[in-house]
């Protein structure tokens, strides 16, 4: 405990100490939070994503509908201007993000007044929390409650990322891809756990502070979730649960998401 | 050790046996537990809450299976006389119901190991489609609108809003209370009997030939292993379908060899009848077939271990020392 407990001082302590230093504008007071909402803004390409309803083409040219699409979001963590990282209470930090409930699109962190340059996350949820006592597993993670929908009983494990939806392709006539596997608690398993880093410069840094509002507009592309790193097709893989292909739809869908502006 | 005495009112005169509860106890010759007590030590409430939420059949789709119909005590926790248990609708599941004795030192649960915590286990059979067929989230809402369950919780728990984790922690409470330590092997252990000479044989020749996997006193090590049965009709490649590595296909939790009486069919299949017919696999039956464990390899003649035939009916024997009748008759474990 104390490895990990004495950088976070350390990381308060330098950034509190920043509010003194000239490279940190003065309108920034980092001993004060302030609220900064991540939205993510699923796509299929150019068009927005509408489930059941929206037809869409992969990079191999299937067609195919999305009656699902649900993922983890977790361990949140920001750069600020001056390369001082934050990371957000991993309590306060589980979200899940379901296209069918527009109410989770948008998750908010409280994050120290400042400018930021990067943005980084947990696609799914930590080995160490899929191996928690069931006390510790409320909200999101409640795998009788709202993560029921998310949650492997027979091998137990949270689901990180669930798509469904019908396609022709598929010689069943849909498709279903649930993607988990935190790495085994005995034995070493599959481990789909990813943390991206979401360069936020390029396209406008967000600037928090605690009289405002501040929103990073994500992008998550679902067809990258098909050729992200390498192409398949819904013909050769129709379903990938517990598989050793889940690998590489989770490579995949780590080339997802992007960032497209930022409102602050 | 890890002792939790809950004494109550011994006042009362009647059934004086009722007005105290005394909670988990570790044999003394048993390893420590491998059960987190710490975080949800066993009160005479939540025990007596976890009873009654096992032996309920509210906890499936249409109120027809609780969990003590395939955990039976009469059969040592088991699902007698059925190869493969079946559960709502008469639907086939494709393994065995294993034993829920001595739960506490498990260290993780299924044939396939793939739950790693005691209190998430419930989760899979009352969820899945074969076993309970409901969902959580109405097994709670059901409990929640019962007449009793909310004031046993605030009891228990001291909230009369039932919890994901008050609702497991509760039959996490029961389980752990299904101590198997009354057999006359026990009562050996103990300095309180003595094997007979054909026992005591048996015994010997169990320790050679059988205790690197079915280590004493829980007569399980707790691993997996591929013990060269044939792949079953289910395909079923057990460990691997949690791990995906190749390195675990054909692998199942070594089973504890207590109860053998009353827990046939063996194997996770239900495959073998008989004790005679499980010394008949190990020393003729192995199918030498990818990760078969290294222990069925030592013989350079042939796969499997050798047994001599009064070598088996000592064997036998010895076994049948393992059988715990006051596991099967203890009240405090019964449904009320």
């Amino acid at each position: 405990m104390k490895k990990i407990f004495i950088p976070a001082i350390a990381v308060v302590c330098i950034m509190t100490a920043c509010k003194k230093d000239n490279n940190m504008p003065s309108e920034y007071d980092s001993s004060k939070k302030a609220a900064l909402s991540i939205e993510f803004d699923n796509v299929a390409g150019a068009s927005d994503l509408a489930l059941t309803t929206g037809s869409y083409t992969n990079p191999t040219g299937e067609t195919f509908n999305v009656t699902k699409l649900k993922y983890y979001i977790s361990n949140v963590k920001l750069t600020n201007t001056n390369g001082m990282e934050y990371v957000v209470p991993q309590d306060s930090c589980y979200f899940l993000i379901d296209e069918s409930d527009e109410d989770t699109h948008e998750p908010v962190v409280r994050i120290p007044e400042g400018e930021y340059k990067s943005l980084t996350f947990t696609i799914g949820v930590d080995s160490l929390r899929n191996t928690k006592d069931i006390s510790q597993r409320t909200g999101v993670l409640d795998p009788t409650g709202a993560g029921a929908d998310m949650y492997w009983s027979w091998n137990s494990g949270y689901i990180f990322f669930k798509m469904e939806g019908q396609s022709a392709a598929s010689a069943m006539g849909d498709y279903q891809y649930h993607i988990g596997l935190y790495g085994g608690m005995s034995t070493a398993t599959i481990n789909n756990v990813k943390t991206i880093t979401i360069d936020l410069t390029s396209r406008g840094t967000p600037k928090v502070k605690s009289t405002k509002s501040t929103n990073v507009h994500l992008m998550v592309d679902i067809l990258k979730m098909f050729n992200g790193t390498s192409n398949f097709s819904i013909a050769a893989r129709p379903m990938v649960m517990v598989d050793p292909f889940s690998a590489t739809i989770a490579d995949n869908y780590t080339k997802m998401f992007s960032h497209d502006h930022t409102e602050n | 050790m890890i002792v939790f005495l809950f004494a109550g009112v011994v006042a009362c005169k009647k059934e004086v046996i009722d007005s105290y509860f005394i909670g988990f106890q570790k044999p003394a010759y048993f390893p420590e537990p491998t059960y987190r007590f710490e975080n949800n030590p066993v009160t005479k409430d939540g025990f007596e809450l976890g009873r009654k939420l096992f032996y309920d059949n509210l906890l499936s789709s249409n109120n027809t299976i609780s969990c003590g119909s395939c955990h039976i005590q009469t059969s040592a926790f088991t699902h007698h006389g059925h190869k493969t248990s079946h559960g709502i609708f008469d639907q086939l599941g494709i393994r065995n119901s294993p034993s829920i004795a001595n739960i506490a030192w498990g260290k993780s649960f299924m044939w396939d190991g793939g739950v790693p915590d005691l209190d998430l286990q419930p989760i899979a059979p009352i969820t899945s489609p074969v076993e309970m067929g409901d969902t959580m989230a109405n097994v709670l809402r059901k409990l929640q609108n019962h007449q009793q369950y909310p004031a046993l919780f605030k009891k228990a728990f001291g909230s009369d809003n039932i919890s994901t984790a008050n609702f497991l922690k509760a039959l996490s409470q029961f389980m752990v209370m299904c101590i198997s330590n009354n057999s006359k092997y026990d009562s050996v252990m103990r300095n309180e009997a003595s094997f007979t000479a054909d026992e005591a044989e048996g015994y010997t020749i169990f320790k050679q030939k059988c205790n690197d996997c079915h280590k004493e006193p829980l007569f399980t090590d707790e691993s997996f292993r591929s013990n060269g049965l044939t792949l079953n009709a289910a395909n079923d490649l057990g460990r691997y379908f949690i791990t995906l590595n190749e390195s675990d296909k054909f692998k199942f939790k070594v089973p504890s060899l207590r109860n053998l009486e009353y827990t046939t069919p063996y194997m996770h299949d239900g495959r073998i009848y008989t004790l005679e017919g499980v010394l008949n696999h190990y020393q003729t039956g192995i199918e030498p077939r990818q990760n078969l464990d290294p222990l069925l390899l030592q013989d350079p003649v042939r796969a499997g271990i050798r047994f001599l035939p009064e070598e088996k009916t000592k064997l036998i024997q010895f076994l049948n020392t393992l059988n715990d009748r006051y596991l099967l008759t203890n009240k405090m474990l019964s449904e009320q």
